[in-house]
């Protein structure tokens, strides 16, 4: 953390922001151990300097496309937790009215595209993204959220090259936590990530995805110039999955070791590194973290709550927004 | 009325719709001045610059989902995929994420996405250039399915589709680019959802797709020099399918066959035969006949190829069978 102190309120929402997805997460986990959530969840825990690191280099115009391990980046791009924890539990005030659910969870006002359950689904839809910008001759920039597993997926090649062949504003940011699923990335990726965007003439870095100021920095560097037509980019963020592939996979030692998790956790946790950096920079007091902290909790919690009595969708909606124009699909064929 | 080409249909109805939107563009392989393999888009970079008619590189799947995100953030792309066989190679990209969209973000995010391929056999183009792949499209909800049969609906039914909120996949039967037909000079468009009855009848109908329309008012064309009657009907889209006319028309003879050229099994005949057995049942005086592609891969000798699709003969000789009852106990 080699920044020094410039901007107090953009710090303390950083760090805001990597709590509130911690949290959220946190949550998460609960409501599955407790049964109260149908289905299984992919969780963002020990990568949210990546997501918040980027978002907030972002506007609000700005677009992502998200992954089946979404939550971090829907939290990051401005959602909130009530909707969030509705689309969790399949309720009507979800974004996406529960039909979404964990894996297709986004906040679509806040410019969030979906978040895609085929890995590496998204990678044209961000690259499109970034086509309509400068069709229409807006300055917006798409960020493509992709783990390491997706650079296996023969599409990332494919919209690669036609972003450099167009100078298109995406960055393609891939969040490298080590494992492919249940399978070390180094099984599945033969050679160096960033020189697969090399080999386009797209600019690629690797960065420290635990230290949210180094994504932030560079985040800010690649939109800007992004917005002026140099793009496209890379990214590589070396950061970590504190969970299994989902909720579910709880037995994996067979693939990764608890010495290998508790070092992550213990020694290059995101936020207590923020943390610690914010009270020695005399940005907050312990006190102040801990009030935020408390605060973030107990917003999680009423959060929670709130989903959980929500209520579901009408079964009349099942057959609605299959087509815009077209109000129950179904309708017309049931006579 | 002026006669146009199907080809020359398709190019004015993109060229028309270019010239009212500016966020409609064309992309996919050869668009530009190749103007594609059948020279349907010629001319249109040169009113439209290359930014608006976007040649790509081989590959398939990369432009189709970039096609999808350009739609979701308030473009509408028109995806040009030069043969309808390479369907398979954007299954992702059109099923998983342009036929979701909407409905897995609850009615926020949709996709005013065209797709613009072909079927069509008898070109001699073997089996992985001549698929009538429609029916694994129609499959998908979410998805609308326009067939032309003629340059008149080629025209009015690309306007709509480019014109639609939803995903939209037209296929053009490649055969017929250089069929001309009477299309109006001024501008219209045809509704989806809206079968034309090509030629009526009270004897038999014959439900047609695409180039098998022409397939059926052949076939019709013979029955009446033998004192039969056939209703000729194409549904024009397939989704949305106008059951209601279809229905109609299946009571009104009682006799129905459906012919389409895609394969047999598990088609588009068979869904549309299905819906008459199980709807005008009571109405019916015979089963109804499903007249589909082969079941075979396309094969490439004009001896082979010929005889898998429906032909005027085909239609007509079945029809005969229906209307004196031999196919009525035959099993």
């Amino acid at each position: 953390m080699a920044k020094t102190k410039t901007n107090t309120e953009d710090y303390l929402r950083m760090y805001r922001q990597m709590v509130r997805i911690r949290t959220f997460e946190d949550n998460a986990n609960q409501l599955y151990l407790s049964a109260k959530m149908p289905g299984l969840t992919h969780m963002y825990s020990g990568e949210e300097a990546v997501a918040v690191g980027i978002c907030e280099a972002l506007t609000i115009d700005d677009k992502i496309t998200s992954t089946h391990r979404g939550h971090g980046h829907c939290v990051a791009k401005g959602a909130e937790f009530k909707e969030m924890f509705c689309e969790l539990l399949g309720k009507e005030e979800g974004y996406c009215r529960g039909k979404g659910g964990s894996m297709h969870i986004a906040d679509q006002s806040n410019g969030n595209l979906g978040a895609n359950a085929i890995v590496g689904g998204s990678m044209g839809i961000a690259t499109g993204s970034a086509f309509t910008s400068k069709l229409l001759g807006k300055d917006d920039v798409t960020v493509c959220f992709f783990g390491d597993g997706a650079t296996a997926q023969g599409l990332l090649y494919e919209v690669m090259n036609m972003a450099a062949l167009w100078n298109l504003p995406v960055i393609y940011a891939c969040e490298n936590n080590g494992y492919s699923e249940y399978t070390k990335t180094e099984e599945i990726a033969a050679g160096s990530i960033t020189a697969r965007a090399e080999a386009f003439g797209i600019e690629a870095h690797q960065v420290d995805g635990q230290d949210v100021l180094a994504v932030n920095e560079l985040t800010q560097k690649l939109v800007a110039r992004a917005r002026k037509g140099e793009g496209p980019f890379f990214m590589e963020l070396m950061t970590y999955r504190y969970h299994g592939h989902h909720v579910g996979d709880i037995n994996r030692e067979y693939y990764r070791s608890k010495d290998e998790e508790t070092d992550w956790k213990e020694n290059k946790d995101p936020i207590i590194k923020f943390r610690g950096w914010l009270v020695e920079q005399g940005i907050a007091s312990e006190e102040e973290i801990e009030a935020m902290n408390a605060e973030i909790k107990k917003d999680a919690e009423e959060a929670v709550a709130y989903a959980e009595a929500a209520p579901y969708p009408d079964q009349s909606e099942v057959d609605m927004h299959v087509f815009t124009d077209i109000e129950h699909a179904l309708a017309r064929n049931t006579a | 009325m002026r006669e146009i080409t199907l080809s020359q249909a398709v190019n004015e109805a993109l060229a028309e719709e270019m010239r009212r939107d500016e966020t409609v563009f064309i992309i996919g392989e050869d668009v530009a001045e190749a103007g594609t393999p059948f020279k349907v888009l010629s001319g249109l970079v040169e009113e439209f610059g290359t930014a608006r008619v976007v040649d790509t590189p081989i590959a398939e799947p990369g432009f189709m989902g970039l096609g999808v995100g350009a739609a979701m953030t308030g473009s509408r792309p028109v995806v040009d995929l030069m043969f309808g066989d390479f369907i398979y190679l954007i299954m992702d990209q059109l099923c998983n994420q342009a036929a979701k969209s909407y409905y897995m973000s609850g009615g926020k995010l949709n996709v005013p996405l065209v797709l613009r391929t072909n079927l069509g056999a008898t070109r001699r183009s073997a089996a992985q250039h001549s698929q009538s792949l429609h029916a694994l499209v129609a499959h998908i909800p979410g998805l609308k399915v326009a067939m032309p049969s003629s340059a008149y609906e080629a025209k009015g039914l690309m306007k709509t589709a480019i014109r639609d909120d939803n995903p939209v996949v037209i296929f053009e039967d490649k055969l017929m680019y250089n069929d001309k037909a009477p299309v109006p000079e001024e501008e219209f468009l045809i509704p989806f959802g809206e079968a034309n009855i090509k030629r009526e009848g009270s004897d038999i109908t014959l439900i047609g797709t695409s180039s098998m329309v022409q397939v059926c008012e052949a076939a019709a064309e013979i029955l009446a020099k033998e004192g039969i009657e056939a209703e000729v009907i194409d549904p024009r889209t397939i989704v949305p399918l106008d059951e209601a006319a279809l229905l109609e028309s299946a009571k009104k003879t009682s006799r129905v066959i459906v012919v389409d050229e895609g394969h047999q099994s598990f088609g588009i005949t068979g869904e549309i035969a299905s819906r008459i057995n199980e709807k005008a049942f009571y109405h019916l005086d015979a089963p109804v006949l499903r007249m589909g592609a082969m079941d075979v891969p396309v094969p490439f000798s004009p001896a082979l190829e010929d005889i898998t699709v429906p032909t005027p003969d085909a239609v007509a000789e079945n029809a005969r069978k229906l209307m004196s009852g031999e196919l009525i106990h035959a099993a």
